[in-house]
C-alpha cells in the first residue's frame, strides 16, 4: 500500500514537473486529464469558505476549470462557513482534503496540532510574488512553513444609508436600540467576541477570563437587538434590504455594494481585526504534489487578479494587487480602494492569534449559552404545564375507567 | 423461522446504522477528550436546559397544530371517492418532492420584513407584521414540514374504518358527536399515535428551521449541531446532549402513547 503511495506520488511529481511550465501560458492547449497509476484521473479536494472563488459567473474565470484545463486535475471544490466549522470537519470526518483555506488563528492552531503538513515550496516557485511583508514576522506560521497567504482584508461594520443617516464610527451603533431587530451579527464566537472586546477596548487575545465574560456580558445585552446570527446569508439579507447594520469582512461589501448601492461601509474607531486567509495542505492529504500545484496555479499573476477582482478582498500577491487597485479605482472610485488596501492602519487594529485550550473550551461553551437563552423561564413553566396537563389526562381516563369496571 | 431470514437484512442494516450509532453516542457521552470516563459531559447539560425546554414546548405546539390540521383533513380524504382520494394524497405529498431545505429557503423569502406578504400588506396600505425570526415562525416551518406525516397515518387508519361500523351507531340512536366520540375517535387512536410520533420527535430536534427562521433563537437541534459541525467542535458534549434529549422524547412519547394506549382499551369495552 505505502508503496504505491510513494509510486503515485512520484508519478504525479514527474508528470506535474512535465506539465507545469507548459500550463504557465493561458493560451496553451487544455491539458488532458492527468491519470494515476490505475488510470483514474488525479482529484483534489478544495475545502474553502463560501463565495470566496471566481467562479465563472458574470464573464469571471472560473478558476477551478482553468486548473484543471491547464493540469487535467480534477478539482472536488466545497466550501465551510466558519473557521471553527472547518477544524469540526477536519476532526471529526473521513473526508481527507488536499488544499484548505482557514484565517490566521486557526492555522496556527493547526500547526499547534500537528493537522497540517509542511509544504515544499520547491513546487510553489510562485510564493516569490507573495508580498515580504506576509512573510516576515508572520505571527500564525512563524518562518512560512505551512501557509501561503490567499487574501487578507480587515472587518467593518457594513450599513445600509438609507436605513441608517447618522454616521458610522463606532462598535456601539450595533449596540443602538434604534436599531432593534435591524441588526445582523456573526455566528461565529471569535468574530463575535472580536466585537464586543474591541468596543470595550480589551485586546482580541486577551487570556484574561474576566475580559472574556465581560465581552459575554456586552453580547447577552445586545441580544435582544439582534435579528439573525448569520454568515452568509448577510449576502442577501443586506443586498435586499432586510437588515440595517451588520459587521463583516471589507471584501464582502464591495460585492454586496455592487448589488444594491445603498450598501456602505465603515471601520470602527475602536479598532478592527486584520485577518490572513492562507491555503494550507492537511497532514492527511490524498495528493500533496497536486495540492502545491494548485497552491502555486491560485499565485500565478492572471489567475489571482482575476479572481481577486471577482471576490473583492485583498490580494497578498503584489502584481495582482497592483493591478487589482487600478481595477478597483475605475470600477468604483478611490474610496474603495480605501476600503479594501487601506493605506494606514489605526492603532489599535489587532490580528486574531491562537488562544490557550481552556480560553476556547471557556469562551467556546458561553457563546452556546448566549445563542441558546432567550424567552427564558417561561418556556421551562409553560412545558411543564403541558406535561402534567398531560399526566392529570391521564390519571383521569383511568380513574374513570376504574370506576366503569367497578360499575360493571 | 422462514419470516425470520427475510427480516435479516433489515436487522443488519438496523444493527450497524442505528444500534452501533447510539452506543457510540453512549461512549462519546461519558468520555473525556483523552478518552477516561467522566459524568461531566451529562453535568453539563444542565445548562442547555432553556434550549431542550424551549424545543420540547416548540415542539408540543407544532404537533398539537399539526393534528388540528391533519385530523380532519385526514377524515376529509379518506371519507371521499376513491379518485378524489388519490389526488388529494398526492397534493398532501407533492411538497415532499422538493428538497427540505429549499422548501425552508422558501418561507424565509415570503415572510421576511421584505418578503412577499409583507410587500403585498405594504402595497395595500397595512404595515409589514414581525413574521420572522421568532418563535411562531419556528412552529410555522414545523408545521408546514411535517404536516404530511401527521395526514398520512390518520388517513391510511381511517380509510380502513368500516362504514357499517358508523352506520350501525348511527341505526342504534347515536348523535353525530357520540358516532366521533365512541367510535371514531378510538377507531383512528392508532393513526393518531403514529402521526404524534412522526411530528413531535423531528420537531424536537430539528436545527434547520431554528436558524432560518428563528434568527438568534436556538433550539437544543442547532446547538447539537454546533457541537459536532458548527462553530464550537466538542463531540462529547454533543453526545451527552443527544443522549439527555433522546431520553426526555423518549419519556414524552410515553406519556402520549399512555393517554392513547387507554382511550383504546376503553373503546375496546362492550
Amino acid at each position: 500500500m505505502k508503496k504505491s503511495i510513494a509510486a503515485l506520488a512520484a508519478a504525479t511529481l514527474l508528470t506535474g514537473m512535465l506539465l507545469l511550465p507548459a500550463g504557465a501560458s493561458a493560451e496553451s492547449e487544455a491539458a488532458e486529464p492527468l491519470l494515476d497509476e490505475n488510470g483514474n484521473q488525479v482529484e483534489i479536494n478544495v475545502y474553502n469558505w463560501g463565495e470566496y472563488i471566481s467562479t465563472g459567473e458574470d464573464g469571471s474565470l472560473d478558476v477551478n476549470a482553468e486548473f484543471t484545463r491547464r493540469t487535467g486535475i480534477k478539482v472536488n471544490y466545497t466550501t465551510f462557513e466558519t473557521n471553527e466549522s472547518l477544524y469540526a470537519k477536519l476532526k471529526s470526518s473521513g473526508e481527507s482534503y488536499d488544499v484548505i483555506i482557514p484565517s490566521d488563528y486557526m492555522i496556527a492552531r493547526m500547526i499547534e496540532e500537528d493537522m497540517l503538513a509542511p509544504l515544499d515550496f520547491s513546487n510553489i516557485p510562485n510564493f516569490d510574488k507573495i508580498a515580504d511583508r506576509f512573510k516576515e514576522d508572520c505571527e500564525y506560521d512563524p518562518g512560512n512553513q505551512y501557509s501561503v497567504p490567499y487574501t487578507y482584508g480587515q472587518v467593518g461594520i457594513l450599513y445600509n444609508d438609507e436605513m441608517v443617516t447618522e454616521t458610522v464610527d463606532s462598535w456601539d451603533i450595533l449596540w443602538d436600540e434604534k436599531y432593534e431587530g435591524q441588526i445582523l451579527m456573526f455566528s461565529n464566537w471569535r468574530d463575535a467576541f472580536g466585537i464586543a472586546q474591541k468596543r470595550l477596548g480589551y485586546s482580541f487575545n486577551s487570556t484574561n477570563m474576566d475580559e472574556w465574560n465581560a465581552a459575554a456580558d456586552s453580547l447577552r445585552e445586545q441580544k435582544p437587538l439582534v435579528q439573525a446570527y448569520v454568515m452568509d446569508q448577510i449576502f442577501d439579507k443586506m443586498g435586499g434590504g432586510e437588515a440595517a447594520l451588520a459587521p463583516y469582512y471589507a471584501g464582502d461589501a464591495l460585492t454586496i455594494h455592487s448589488n444594491n448601492e445603498h450598501i456602505q461601509f465603515a471601520v470602527p474607531k475602536e479598532g478592527t481585526n486584520l485577518f490572513v486567509d492562507a491555503m494550507c495542505i492537511p497532514k492527511n492529504c490524498n495528493n500533496k504534489e497536486a495540492a502545491e500545484a494548485y497552491i502555486n496555479f491560485m499565485c500565478e499573476t492572471d489567475v489571482a487578479t482575476d479572481n481577486i477582482e471577482y471576490i473583492s478582498y485583498a490580494s497578498p500577491q503584489e502584481e495582482a494587487a497592483a493591478a487589482h487597485a487600478e481595477y478597483l479605482r475605475e470600477e468604483y472610485g478611490d474610496w474603495a480602494v480605501d476600503i479594501i488596501y487601506p493605506s494606514t492602519s489605526g492603532e489599535n487594529d489587532e490580528v486574531f492569534l491562537n488562544l490557550p485550550e481552556d480560553v476556547n473550551t471557556q469562551v467556546e461553551n458561553i457563546w452556546i449559552e448566549i445563542q441558546g437563552s432567550g424567552g427564558g423561564v417561561i418556556y421551562i413553566v409553560l412545558t411543564v404545564v403541558i406535561l402534567v396537563v398531560l399526566a392529570g389526562g391521564i390519571v383521569f381516563f383511568r380513574v374513570r375507567k376504574h370506576m366503569r369496571e367497578k360499575e360493571l | 423461522m422462514k419470516s425470520k431470514w427475510i427480516a435479516a437484512p433489515y436487522l443488519v442494516w438496523m444493527g450497524i446504522f442505528i444500534i452501533v450509532p447510539l452506543l457510540i453516542v453512549v461512549y462519546f457521552a461519558f468520555t473525556t477528550a483523552d478518552g477516561g470516563f467522566t459524568f461531566n459531559n451529562i453535568a453539563q447539560v444542565g445548562q442547555y436546559s432553556e434550549a431542550i425546554f424551549k424545543s420540547i414546548l416548540l415542539g408540543i405546539v407544532a404537533t398539537a397544530v399539526c393534528l388540528l390540521l391533519g385530523y380532519p383533513l385526514g377524515y376529509i380524504i379518506a371519507r371521499s371517492t376513491v379518485r378524489r382520494q388519490r389526488t388529494m394524497v398526492l397534493l398532501t405529498m407533492l411538497p415532499m418532492w422538493m428538497n427540505f431545505l429549499l422548501r425552508t429557503y422558501a418561507w424565509m423569502t415570503i415572510l421576511e420584513n421584505n418578503g412577499l406578504i409583507n410587500r403585498f400588506l405594504n402595497a395595500i396600505g397595512l404595515g409589514s407584521l414581525p413574521l420572522i425570526n421568532n418563535s411562531g415562525a419556528v412552529v410555522l416551518g414545523m408545521v408546514y414540514n411535517f404536516l404530511p406525516f401527521m395526514i398520512m397515518p390518520i388517513y391510511s387508519v381511517m380509510a380502513k374504518i368500516d362504514r357499517r361500523v358508523i352506520e350501525a351507531a348511527e341505526d342504534l340512536g347515536a348523535n353525530r358527536l357520540q358516532v366521533f366520540k365512541k367510535v371514531l375517535l378510538p377507531l383512528s387512536f392508532p393513526g393518531i399515535a403514529t402521526g404524534i410520533t412522526m411530528v413531535f420527535v423531528p420537531a424536537v430536534s430539528t436545527f434547520v428551521i431554528s436558524r432560518m427562521l428563528g434568527g438568534g433563537d436556538m433550539l437544543i437541534g442547532d446547538i447539537i449541531e454546533m457541537q459536532f459541525v458548527g462553530s464550537t467542535y466538542n463531540p462529547y458534549v454533543g453526545s451527552a446532549l443527544s443522549l439527555v434529549l433522546m431520553v426526555l422524547v423518549f419519556i414524552c412519547m410515553a406519556v402520549m402513547r399512555q393517554f392513547g394506549s387507554d382511550e383504546e382499551s376503553e373503546a375496546m369495552m362492550p
